[in-house]
C-alpha cells in the first residue's frame, strides 16, 4: 500500500470525524448567527432602541433656545423629542423621577446673557444625551458671544471652516493615505482570523495527538502507517477542517453583504477597506495565513505527542499562545508605527512574520527581496520544525509517563534515532 | 516467509533492554515468547516492527527489512491495549482496516463474521467505550487480524479475559495459524506457550536463556520428572544415584531424575517390593526448565 494512501485513509478520518463532531457544528452555527448579526447590524440597533422617543423636558425662560435646539434635534436626533416645561424645577424633577420624561434640561442666561445649562436624570449612563446637548449649546453661545461682540457672521463662517490639509506620499511607489487605510481593515482582519486559528486549530490538533496517545491507539496506528505520514495527516486534515469553517464563513458573509450591499455600502465596511480592489493584499493573506498555520500547526503536533493525557496539553499549549501573542501585539502596534526597527526585525523572525511582514506588506512599500527572504525564512523553519517534529513525534507517541517537557523533548528525539 | 533476528540489541541510554537476540521464526508456525515483566518482550516487538529503532543487529522477513510497504501483511495486538473510545466498533475497525490497506465493504464483511464468531454480533453499531474491557479485548483482536495478515503479533493476548473467553481467542488464534499465518506471541503463562507453540523462546532480562523447539528443548534438557504411587515406603527411591530432587507426596513421591535410563533402574527397583499403583515418567514442564536455567522462577 503507498504511503500516499495512508496519508488520505488518516487525513480523511480526521476531517470528517471532526466534521461530524457536535463541536463542529455547534462553534459553526454559532460563527453563522454572529456573521448575520453583523450583516443586520443597523436593523438590529433599530429594533432594540425602540420606537419611541425619549421625551426630554426643557425649561428655557429666555425662549432663546428652545427652538433652535429643536431644530437639530429633529434634523440629528430622530430617538429625541423635546418638550417645552412649564411648571417650576421642582416638579420637572420630579415628573423625571416619575419617568414622565427622560431627562429635565434647564437652561438659564449668566449675568453676560450667555446660556448655562443644567441636565437631570435619573441616571447618567447615555453620556452621548449629555454631549450632545452640551455641544448644541456650546455652539450657540459662540454664535451669541459673537453676535454680542458685533463680529461679522461672514468673519465667523470663515473662522469655522476646517482648514484644508492633504497628506502626500513623495515616493511615488507609496501607498497613499487612502490606500494605506484600506489595508488596514484587511490587515486587522487577517491578523485577527491568522490568531484565532492558530489557537484554536492548534488546540485541535494537539488534543486530537494526546487523544490518540491516551487512549493508547497510537501505538496500533503507529504500526500501520509512519510517524511522519500520521503527523502531517493529521496537521493537513485539521487544516481542511479549518478552511471548511472558515470557507464556509466567508462564503455565508459575501452573500448576505452582497445582498444586502446599498444598506452597508459607505458605512463600517467602507472603513474596514473591503472595496478596495487590490488583489494582491488577499493572495498575501492566504500565503501568510498558510504558512502561519503550518508553522504554528507542526509545533502543535510535536508538542501533543510529548503529552500523555489531554490535561497536559493545555500545559504545553500555553508557550505557543505565548508566541503567538507577541506577535500579535507587535502587529498592532506596528499599524500606527509600521516603519519603527522592532516591527523591521520582527517581519523576519519566523514565528512572527506571519503576521507582522503580512502587516508591513499591506501597511508599506516592502521591497521584493524582503518579502521573499521572510517567506524563504518561514519556509526553512516549516521544513526544519517538520523533521524535528517528526523526529520527535515518532519518539514522543510511544512515550508515557509525566516528566519535564524539555526532558521529554531530549527522550522523544533519542528514541527515534538510529545507531544512536 | 521466515522472520530472521540477527543479534538484535536496543539500549535506552545505559539500561540495555535486549540483549544480542538470535532468533529464527519459520513460516506458517506459532512462536511463544515468554519472559516476566521487563523482560524485553514488548521491546522486542515493537522492533520487529519497526517502532523503534534498534541499537544493533538486523531483522528482516523473508530476506527483507519490515517497514511500512508492507504493513497490510502485518497484524499487532499491543500489550497495551487502544481504541477509539468514541467511535464505534464499525467505524473503528472500517478505519484501522482501511488503513492497512483494505476496502470498507471487505471490512465491513469480515467484520461480521468475526463478531459472529465471538457471538457479540450486536456491538458493531456499538461504542467502544460502552463495552466490557474482555469485549474491548475481543474488538482490539479483531483489528490486528481483520486484514487476514501474513504475520500476526500478539502482545499477551490472553491477560485479562476470563477462561471462556481464552479458550476462544485461543482457538481463533489456531484457526489463523492453520490458514498460514505465521504467529508470534508473547505470554508470562508458560502453559499457553506450551499448549501453543512448536517453538519458543524464554527472555531473562533482555538475553534469550532457552530458545528451540518445544520438543527439543524438553529433551536436550534430560532432566524428567517421575510420579509414582504406591502403598509402601518409598523413600530408599531416594539414594539411587541420578536422582536429583526427591519430594514425599501423601500417595507416594515425586522426583526428578538425570535422564530416562535412571528412569528405567527405578521402575526395575520398585520390582517385587510392593504394590505400585502409579508409574509415570514425564517430560519436564517449561517452568522446570525456566527455574533451571535462570535460578528462580518469577512467578
Amino acid at each position: 500500500m503507498l504511503p500516499m494512501s495512508k496519508f488520505w485513509v488518516i487525513m480523511s478520518h480526521t476531517y470528517l470525524s471532526r466534521i461530524k463532531s457536535k463541536s463542529f457544528i455547534i462553534s459553526t452555527a454559532i460563527s453563522f448567527l454572529f456573521i448575520i448579526g453583523l450583516v443586520n447590524i443597523q436593523s438590529i440597533i433599530e429594533t432594540f432602541s425602540g420606537d419611541e422617543a425619549d421625551r426630554i423636558a426643557v425649561m428655557d425662560d429666555s425662549n432663546q433656545f428652545m427652538e433652535p435646539l429643536a431644530n437639530s434635534v429633529e434634523s440629528t436626533r430622530d430617538d429625541l423629542e423635546l418638550v417645552a416645561f412649564d411648571g417650576s424645577e421642582e416638579e420637572g424633577k420630579s415628573a423625571v423621577s416619575e419617568d414622565k420624561y427622560h431627562a429635565l434640561l434647564v437652561i438659564t442666561l449668566d449675568e453676560n446673557q450667555l446660556p448655562q445649562a443644567e441636565y437631570y436624570a435619573n441616571s447618567l449612563g447615555e453620556f452621548g444625551n449629555q454631549t450632545f446637548f452640551e455641544q448644541q449649546l456650546q455652539q450657540l453661545k459662540a454664535t451669541i458671544a459673537t453676535q454680542q461682540s458685533g463680529i461679522d457672521q461672514a468673519i465667523l463662517a470663515q473662522i469655522n471652516e476646517p482648514v484644508s490639509f492633504h497628506a502626500v506620499a513623495l515616493d511615488e511607489s507609496a501607498k497613499s493615505a487612502e490606500e494605506m487605510n484600506q489595508a488596514r481593515g484587511i490587515v486587522n482582519i487577517m491578523l485577527f482570523v491568522l490568531y484565532l486559528t492558530v489557537m484554536v486549530y492548534g488546540q485541535m490538533i494537539m488534543t486530537d495527538v494526546a487523544n490518540e496517545k491516551s487512549s493508547r491507539v497510537m501505538e496500533l496506528l503507529v504500526s500501520s502507517a509512519s510517524a511522519v505520514t500520521h503527523m502531517f495527516a493529521k496537521i493537513v486534515g485539521i487544516a481542511l477542517v479549518g478552511l471548511t469553517q472558515i470557507g464556509s464563513l466567508v462564503v455565508v458573509g459575501y452573500f448576505l453583504i452582497q445582498s444586502k450591499q446599498e444598506e452597508l455600502a459607505g458605512g463600517v465596511f467602507e472603513y474596514l477597506g473591503f472595496q478596495g480592489d487590490s488583489i494582491s493584499i488577499f493572495i498575501y493573506a492566504i500565503l501568510f495565513f498558510l504558512l502561519g498555520y503550518f508553522l504554528y500547526a507542526t509545533i502543535s503536533a510535536m508538542l501533543g505527542s510529548l503529552v500523555s493525557r489531554v490535561e497536559d496539553a493545555n500545559q504545553m499549549m500555553f508557550p505557543m499562545i505565548f508566541l503567538i501573542m507577541i506577535a500579535f501585539f507587535i502587529a498592532v502596534f506596528g499599524m500606527n508605527a509600521p516603519n519603527s526597527s522592532l516591527v523591521y526585525i520582527t517581519s523576519f523572525i519566523p514565528f512572527f512574520s506571519p503576521m507582522i511582514m503580512f502587516m508591513r506588506v499591506g501597511m508599506l512599500d516592502v521591497p521584493a527581496w524582503e518579502v521573499a527572504l521572510s517567506i524563504g525564512l518561514l519556509l526553512a523553519t516549516i521544513a526544519l520544525l517538520g523533521v524535528i517534529g517528526a523526529k520527535v513525534y515518532k519518539g514522543g507517541v510511544l512515550m508515557y509517563g509525566k516528566s519535564s517537557a524539555w526532558k521529554d523533548f531530549k527522550k522523544a528525539i533519542s528514541l527515534s534515532k538510529r545507531d544512536s | 516467509m521466515t522472520l530472521l533476528l540477527n543479534q538484535v540489541t536496543k539500549r535506552y541510554g545505559k539500561a540495555t533492554a535486549v540483549d544480542h537476540l538470535s532468533l529464527e521464526i519459520p513460516e506458517k508456525e506459532m512462536f511463544g515468547f515468554l519472559g516476566g515483566n521487563g523482560a524485553g518482550k514488548t521491546t522486542t516487538f515493537r522492533m520487529i516492527l519497526g517502532l523503534l529503532d534498534r541499537t544493533e543487529g538486523d531483522i528482516t522477513w523473508n530476506g527483507e527489512p519490515i517497514n511500512y510497504d508492507k504493513s497490510h501483511l502485518i497484524g499487532y495486538l499491543p500489550e497495551e491495549r487502544g481504541l477509539y473510545p468514541k467511535l464505534t466498533v464499525k467505524e473503528q475497525i472500517v478505519y484501522l482496516g482501511r488503513l492497512r490497506g483494505m476496502h470498507k465493504q471487505e471490512i465491513i464483511k469480515e467484520l461480521e463474521q468475526w463478531l459472529e464468531r465471538f457471538k457479540v454480533p450486536e456491538y458493531m453499531a456499538k461504542r467502544v467505550e460502552e463495552l466490557s474491557k474482555g469485549n474491548q479485548q475481543k474488538i482490539q483482536f479483531i483489528s490486528a487480524v481483520i486484514h487476514k495478515p501474513k504475520l500476526l503479533i500478539l502482545d499477551e493476548p490472553f491477560s485479562g479475559l476470563d477462561p471462556v473467553n481464552v479458550e476462544m481467542l485461543k482457538e481463533a488464534v489456531i484457526d489463523l495459524k492453520q490458514q498460514g499465518t505465521s504467529i508470534v506471541f508473547s505470554s508470562h503463562r508458560m502453559e499457553h506457550v506450551e499448549e501453543l507453540c512448536e517453538h519458543l523462546c524464554i527472555l531473562h532480562k533482555g538475553t534469550p536463556v532457552v530458545q528451540g523447539s518445544l520438543r527439543e528443548i524438553k529433551s536436550s534438557f534430560g532432566k524428567k520428572n517421575i510420579v509414582v504411587h504406591a502403598d509402601m515406603e518409598l523413600a530408599f527411591l531416594e539414594r539411587i544415584p541420578g536422582v536429583l530432587r526427591y519430594k514425599k507426596v501423601a500417595e507416594g513421591c515425586e522426583m526428578q531424575v538425570q535422564g530416562e535410563d535412571v528412569a528405567q533402574r527405578i521402575f526395575s527397583e520398585l520390582q517385587g517390593k510392593g504394590f505400585v499403583r502409579k508409574f509415570e515418567l514425564e517430560e519436564p514442564s517449561l517452568n522446570d526448565i525456566f527455574i533451571e536455567k535462570v535460578g528462580a522462577s518469577y512467578e
